[in-house]
């Protein structure tokens, strides 16, 4: 999953990486790479996690986690790191979702019937970025499809959703919703499809429309 | 009549007068021309930081020739010098420190200056172009604003009037006016002459004001 | 500091400098007007070297306690860090000893463990918390305080919450911005389209006292912040009445490259010099 998305990362992008899964794909980024990571707390310049020995509790990533800085970051304070997010800087932002819709809206902060719940950056990161990756499980613990016709969470945003990278498949959202790239080896469509709570189009490599199914 | 029979004050001795208003430990804007002259008058126990709307907080004096950094000037684009303690900082700061009404003072010249309050000074009448800068989100965020300027233009045209017909810079914005012949405070009730300045008294201010003044003490001399 | 009335009077004056020198404490009372040795550097070109007059140095108090001494109950207080990092804790120990409560906290988290804002939730001192991300692992006061009813809890997203503290402090009636368009967050918010995209109306968010933490400071309450301890402390510094900074170390006037000042010393009220390393 991870090593799909990282290998779709443009060059020389800024890229926005969320919290928890998201993070997997921090530690994939080819070394002497152009891609320059932004953390929300004002970080451009992210670099690996601290090791152990060299903590130091004036640097955290969004997670909270001790991380280190390439040459060359900056750190800004909050408002010039959202107006940054708000302001169409960020090439990529890569979140995790508990629901997808087929027009591409995003809830990741609640899930139904809680009464509490965190939104962090990701509303403004999901309304700003001009790329929005989402990277997550393609079922949820109890076994019950993510991606979706109408999301019955909080919503995080509307229409953010670009591509979503699933331990089943890559799919963009596209005009006419769900547009499946790739999928796992050995996955039949039939497979996904019932994992998938909302019609599906196969697309092939090059973007050309296979069969319309479902 | 514009008073030509009784001396006014010079540029200078209005500077003072502004000057003994000002408060020890005030973080004050002083605004291009008249009010540069200012910061030379202060009273002896009265210290200020001079704020300068490009960017920063304890301008110090002119410096020396040789000495002048081409990177540090101040809003009339004239270079200065720092005093200890100062910072620099953006144009986004600057004026979200104006407008948020962080500022004691802001020290501005006028065109025109009304009743209630009122300032134009951006632009006379029937010009083409103007000069806002940074003086509408002075006149609408400082504490207070001071206004420095002659009583009368030279053509004899009166400058402070019921209802400004110049382009505004801001309404009801301004708290005190320092003329050649008088301090008038701007209050609800009206304009309250304060002070005047030597062989002035309030009728022959009256008579090149336009609106009437409340007299409700007798005037102290300026400079007396 | 609220834009002032245009018509001030001496009375009004008098009554404004009773307020800036409420409670000091045990610390020092008249205010001094330090005087400086210019030396090359610092002076930027100035080339008279003798006594010059540096800004006002009446804003040091000896302790955290001394510090925190103008805080009511009541207050509505603002709170820097992210995480741990930039979090003022022993501005905050000082509070929790003081025993102040009715609070409205601002913050962007909710703190976790047992010190700082998880603290203040401990001992039921917060009536009501406006944060991005108030649930976060180990914040088991804050969510005891959140499910006894003891704290309602205004959940603003990120963003909007700088910008909310931004505006308030930079006198400005509110933003516009597109976070939170079509979720729980617009409820009961005007929405207003510009060139044909929807924005939410976010007003300003002011605060009697903003607790802000700093690296380094200089006796005129010049701040500088330490990397990604920097974050929320900043414009919390500018959208208070009172604005209290726990700095870790002190540095003499003119120590401080101008360049190099992160919150000018006009926003800072009152300073505590705590020595300690962030994270305590």
């Amino acid at each position: 999953m991870a090593g799909k998305l990282v290998a779709d990362l443009p060059d020389r992008s800024l890229v926005n990486l969320g919290i928890g899964l998201p993070t997997l794909v921090a530690g994939l980024l080819p070394p002497g790479g152009q891609i320059l990571l932004h953390s929300e707390n004002g970080i451009i310049g992210l670099g690996p996690p601290a090791p152990p020995h060299a903590i130091d509790p004036d640097l955290v990533d969004a997670g909270k986690t001790p991380v280190t800085l390439v040459p060359g970051a900056a750190i800004v304070d909050h408002a010039a790191s959202f107006a940054l997010i708000r302001g169409g800087r960020l090439d990529i932002a890569v979140l995790g979702a508990l629901q997808v819709s087929a027009s591409g809206d995003l809830a990741n902060w609640r899930v139904a019937g809680e009464k509490l719940g965190s939104v962090g950056g990701a509303m403004d990161i999901a309304v700003g970025a001009r790329r929005v990756f989402v990277m997550m499980r393609h079922l949820d613990k109890e076994g019950r499809p993510k991606l979706v016709r109408a999301c019955t969470y909080p919503l995080t945003a509307q229409r953010c959703v670009d591509r979503v990278y699933s331990d089943l498949a890559v799919i963009d959202i596209t005009d006419e919703g769900f547009a499946v790239r790739e999928m796992a080896p050995g996955l039949t469509q039939e497979e996904l499809r019932d994992a998938t709570d909302a019609p599906l189009r196969f697309v092939s490599q090059d973007g050309k429309s296979a069969l319309l199914t479902d | 009549m514009s008073g030509a029979e009784r001396p006014t004050l010079s540029r200078a001795q209005i500077a003072a007068c502004v000057a003994a208003s000002l408060q020890d430990g005030w973080y004050v804007n002083v605004g291009i021309g008249m009010p540069t002259l200012v910061p030379n008058h202060l009273p002896p126990a009265v210290e200020i930081v001079i704020h300068s709307e490009n960017g920063i907080l304890g301008v110090g004096p002119t410096p020396a020739p040789e000495m002048a950094d081409p990177d540090l000037v101040n809003a009339g684009r004239e270079l200065v010098t720092l005093l200890p303690g100062a910072s620099l900082f953006s144009h986004l700061e600057s004026f979200a420190m104006i407008r948020g009404g962080h500022l004691d003072v802001a020290i501005l010249g006028g065109y025109q200056v009304s009743e209630g309050g009122d300032l134009a000074n951006w632009t006379v009448k029937g010009a083409e172009l103007g000069n806002p800068g940074g003086a509408m989100d002075l006149a609408v965020g400082a504490k207070r604003v001071f206004v420095m300027m002659e009583h009368v233009t030279r053509d004899g045209a009166l400058k402070i009037v019921r209802a400004c017909d110049y382009p505004l810079t801001g309404i009801a914005c301004v708290t005190t006016i320092f003329t050649d012949v008088a301090v008038i405070d701007v209050t609800p009730a009206g304009l309250v002459l304060r002070e005047v300045a030597p062989g002035w008294d309030p009728a022959a201010v009256q008579a090149i004001t336009e609106p009437r003044l409340l007299v409700p003490a007798p005037p102290r001399t300026i400079g007396g | 500091m609220q834009p002032g009335r245009r018509q001030s009077t001496a009375q009004d004056v008098d009554d404004e400098r009773e307020a800036r020198t409420l409670a000091r404490g045990d610390d020092r009372s008249a205010r001094r007007i330090v005087e400086t040795q210019l030396v090359g550097g610092v002076a930027h070109g100035f080339e008279r070297k003798g006594h010059l007059v540096g800004v006002r140095l009446d804003k040091l108090r000896s302790s955290a306690t001394a510090a925190i001494a103008e805080v009511r109950d009541g207050d509505t207080l603002m709170v820097g860090g992210f995480g741990d990092a930039g979090v003022p804790f022993a501005l905050l120990d000082a509070l929790v000893e003081r025993g102040v409560k009715d609070l409205t906290v601002i913050a962007n988290n909710c703190g976790t463990g047992e010190r700082g804002l998880a603290a203040l939730f401990r001992h039921r001192m917060v009536l009501r918390v406006f944060a991005s991300f108030p649930a976060q692992p180990g914040n088991h006061h804050f969510a005891e305080s959140y499910r006894s009813g003891q704290t309602e809890l205004v959940l603003v997203p990120q963003g909007t919450l700088v910008e909310r503290i931004r505006a308030a402090g930079a006198g400005l009636g509110g933003v516009l911005t597109p976070t939170g368009v079509g979720t729980l967050v617009a409820e009961g918010k005007d929405v207003i389209v510009v060139d044909d995209r929807p924005y939410l109306l976010e007003k300003p968010l002011h605060a009697d006292v903003a607790l802000v933490k700093a690296h380094v400071a200089d006796a005129s309450g010049n701040l500088r912040y330490r990397l990604s301890s920097r974050n929320f402390n900043p414009i919390m510094a500018t959208a208070a009445r009172l604005t209290i900074a726990e700095v870790e170390s002190l540095v003499e006037l003119g120590a401080l490259d101008p360049d190099d000042v992160h919150t000018p010393g006009v926003y800072v009220d009152r300073m505590f010099v705590s020595g300690g390393a962030s994270g305590g």
